[in-house]
């Protein structure tokens, strides 16, 4: 089986390791792994601020880089959400275009999602032993569904003591440049979430988009928290955490 | 009402803080978020009711004019009379012609959303008409001389405190603190209101094509009184609120409570229907209907007509985070949360209220528990696009997004950009490994940091392996 890699810009440049594990839980699961190496941005930026022109070039380009693929999996749902749910959305009006791009959209996945419900992933190579809480990251919870799969991968480790804090499905305030736009309003939710990761006393913080984990990670290292860890899912699975 | 939507993130700031607003806004959610799931629990199948409800709201608006002009004619044929008003200023000024039809001076009101819109009380004021609010809420904002800063619970802002301390210096009346106290201290106050007034105005969650009803769904008995006891009732209220039917009324009436304050029901569901007949005992011997348009059509056969569903439920406010945090108020105009930063700039122009289709992290939680599966976060998105169209964006946004959109495309360029850029963050992350100031992002670094990078991007990692 022939996964395409979508790395996500961010990974690309604020923690490849997050990569390096989607990789290695991709082969571990028997999949062969391909990384297109011209692949950069899916566009959501763009698109959430109103330009949805721009983002089709993008569209048009992961179609030809992933054309080949049995199936794209990213480490994000924020990402896979955006190809899934919003690049067929960009060519509506062009049935050719469609015809090729939206079986592509329908085969891309968040790596947990793809993990649990296609590969049927029955061990995680990540070891991991503490206590952990989870935030379900907006996109992937409400575009994609994801929710019990990241809990039955680390359910799949016996170290992981899953500790679920308040309102773990309300938004950490990240939302791309919102959290730019609005830094006050943005800053003051990642101190809800902060707040309720740190009243579960659980050792790490854990999710799946990397946006949201750097904005709860920013917070609280502001407010002085320095020892409540931070991890991206890929890199707790694949037994990565803590590698640059 | 005026527009002040241009304010929204000075507001924000100074929301976000106001230590009694957040206690308010923290006890809302409790109450209506954890209070909305439980009652939607006991009914299985959220989902398909939505389907269904959303389906209703569709097809009375496929039809709009159809259905509007059935319940005129039924309304009529009860005995009401029915009004159409193309602006808010329309049916001030049609209310006022009724008033002065039939020698009104004082008017009793319960809850209008839609008043709110057009500025009724202001209006009815300056034609010398002496105007109370009788829902508890309502009257307590009349009282303050403030705006309503949610739908549903429109005084939600202020805590029992600060109401007590109200009465006390309006009323002149001891001060209480116990909240039964100060609700029958309002009753005796409103009473009199009730009972003299010459008119009665309310709005109506819905209207009834096939009976010409005006249905109010309410938790105060002032309703009742407000619509039956004076001579004269006018509903006042928007065009888009038309079902068809009883059977469909019924649909949405499962939703709306549990929905709103997550209730089965309200106390009172009142289905008015025509003025009072010979063999009423009781009832107004004037009904008038006033429907407003104020922007509502120009909607229809638009991408946002589906806004035109609502059904004023309160919902997607109450799990909106940005709303949860900075309160109704913030938003600048009637309709505060998700759904007003949607009629906002379409009743009061694009430009009015740039800010409030931005201010929203495209989280989803509105679109998800919207009973009329309004696709919120999309109509939100849309105006935005809106807004880039027509230029409205300020240039620096602009030139960064199309730089970036053109890099982003040309693959080699962009490793060059991203390979000097996480060097960079790398080195400024410092000791600690974490940048206290972004250059360029004020926003995010006043009250974050950000974990720098490694110092190298995936893509050369990646190709550094593969070479080994
Ligand atoms: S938009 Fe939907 S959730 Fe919001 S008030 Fe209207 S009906 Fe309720």
């Amino acid at each position: 089986m022939r996964v395409g890699l979508f790395v996500t810009c961010l990974v690309d440049l604020m923690r490849p390791s997050i990569g390096f594990s989607a990789l290695k839980l991709l082969e571990h699961a028997g999949c062969r792994v391909v990384v297109p190496e011209t692949q950069t941005c899916c566009g959501q930026p763009a698109y959430n601020a109103g330009d949805a022109k721009a983002v089709r070039g993008l569209a048009l380009k992961f179609m030809e880089e992933f054309a080949g693929c049995d199936y794209v999996v990213a480490p994000s749902g924020s990402c896979a959400g955006m190809i899934r749910t919003h690049y067929p959305d960009l060519f509506r009006a062009e049935p050719e275009i469609l015809a090729e791009l939206e079986p592509l959209c329908r085969r891309t996945y968040e790596l947990t999602d793809f993990l649990v419900s296609v590969m049927k992933l029955e061990r995680v190579p990540g070891r991991f032993s503490g206590s952990l809480t989870y935030h379900d990251s907006c996109s992937g919870l409400r575009e994609l569904g994801i929710s019990r799969q990241p809990r039955a991968l680390l359910a799949k480790m016996p170290g992981v003591r899953l500790v679920e804090m308040r309102e773990s499905t309300t938004c950490c305030g990240f939302g791309g440049t919102f959290s730019l736009k609005f830094g006050d309003i943005s800053a003051r939710m990642a101190d809800h979430k902060c707040d309720h990761g740190e009243a579960t006393g659980a050792d790490a913080l854990a999710g799946g988009d990397l946006g949201c984990l750097l904005n709860i990670e920013g917070r609280l290292r502001r407010r002085g928290n320095h020892t409540t860890r931070v991890l991206h899912i890929a890199e707790l699975l694949a037994g990565e955490e803590g590698q640059d | 009402m005026e527009c002040s939507a241009g304010e929204f993130k000075h507001r924000a700031a100074q929301k976000l803080g106001d230590v009694k607003l957040q206690a308010a806004l923290r006890r809302l959610q409790d109450k209506f978020v954890d209070g909305r799931a439980a009652a939607l629990a006991e009914l299985d199948g959220f989902d398909s009711l939505a389907d269904a409800a959303a389906a209703v709201r569709e097809r009375a608006l496929a039809d709009l004019d159809g259905y509007l002009l059935r319940f005129e004619r039924e309304a009529i044929a009860r005995g009401a009379h029915v009004h159409w008003a193309e602006t808010g200023a329309d049916a001030n000024r049609i209310v006022v012609e009724i008033a002065a039809a039939h020698g009104v001076r004082t008017a009793a009101k319960s809850k209008s959303m839609v008043s709110e819109e057009c500025g009724l009380n202001h209006a009815l004021e300056q034609a010398g008409i002496r105007v109370t609010e009788t829902d508890l809420g309502e009257y307590i904002l009349q009282l303050a001389q403030e705006p309503p800063s949610h739908i549903v619970a429109p005084v939600v802002h202020k805590s029992k405190e600060e109401i007590s301390e109200l009465f006390h210096e309006k009323h002149h009346t001891p001060r209480k603190t116990d909240i039964a106290e100060l609700c029958r201290e309002a009753r005796e106050v409103l009473r009199p209101a009730f009972l003299g007034a010459d008119m009665g105005i309310s709005g109506a969650n819905f209207l009834v094509a096939e009976t010409g009803s005006a249905v109010i769904v309410t938790n105060e008995g002032n309703g009742r009184l407000v619509t039956t006891l004076p001579r004269v009732h006018v509903v006042i209220t928007g065009i888009e609120k038309v079902v068809p039917t009883l059977e469909d009324l019924a649909t949405l009436l499962r939703l709306l409570p549990r929905s709103a304050t997550g209730q089965a029901i309200t106390n009172y569901v009142s289905l008015l229907t025509g003025a009072k007949g010979e063999r009423d005992p009781d009832g107004p011997e004037q009904m008038h209907v006033i429907l407003l348009d104020n922007g509502r059509s120009r909607l229809l056969g638009d991408e946002l007509q589906s806004i035109l569903r609502c059904i004023r439920c309160g919902a997607c406010m109450n799990h909106c985070p940005v709303y949860q945090n900075v309160g109704g108020h913030a938003y600048g105009w009637v309709y505060p949360g998700p759904m007003g930063s949607v009629l906002t700039p379409a009743y009061q122009g694009l430009e009015n209220a740039l800010d409030l289709p931005h201010a929203c992290t495209m989280c989803g939680a509105c679109g998800a528990v919207c009973p009329v599966r309004i696709p919120l976060p999309d109509l939100l998105r849309r105006l935005r696009e809106r807004q880039t169209e027509r230029g409205l964006r300020p240039w620096r946004e602009r030139l960064a997004l199309r730089l970036w959109a053109w890099t982003a495309k040309r693959a080699t360029l962009y490793a060059v950009g991203t390979r000097a850029a996480a060097w960079l963050l790398a080195r400024a992350g410092g000791k600690d490994r974490l940048l206290h100031r972004l250059p360029g992002a004020a926003g995010w670094s006043a009250g974050r940091d950000m974990p720098a990078p490694p110092g190298r991007t995936f893509r050369d990692l990646y190709r550094e392996r593969g070479r080994r």
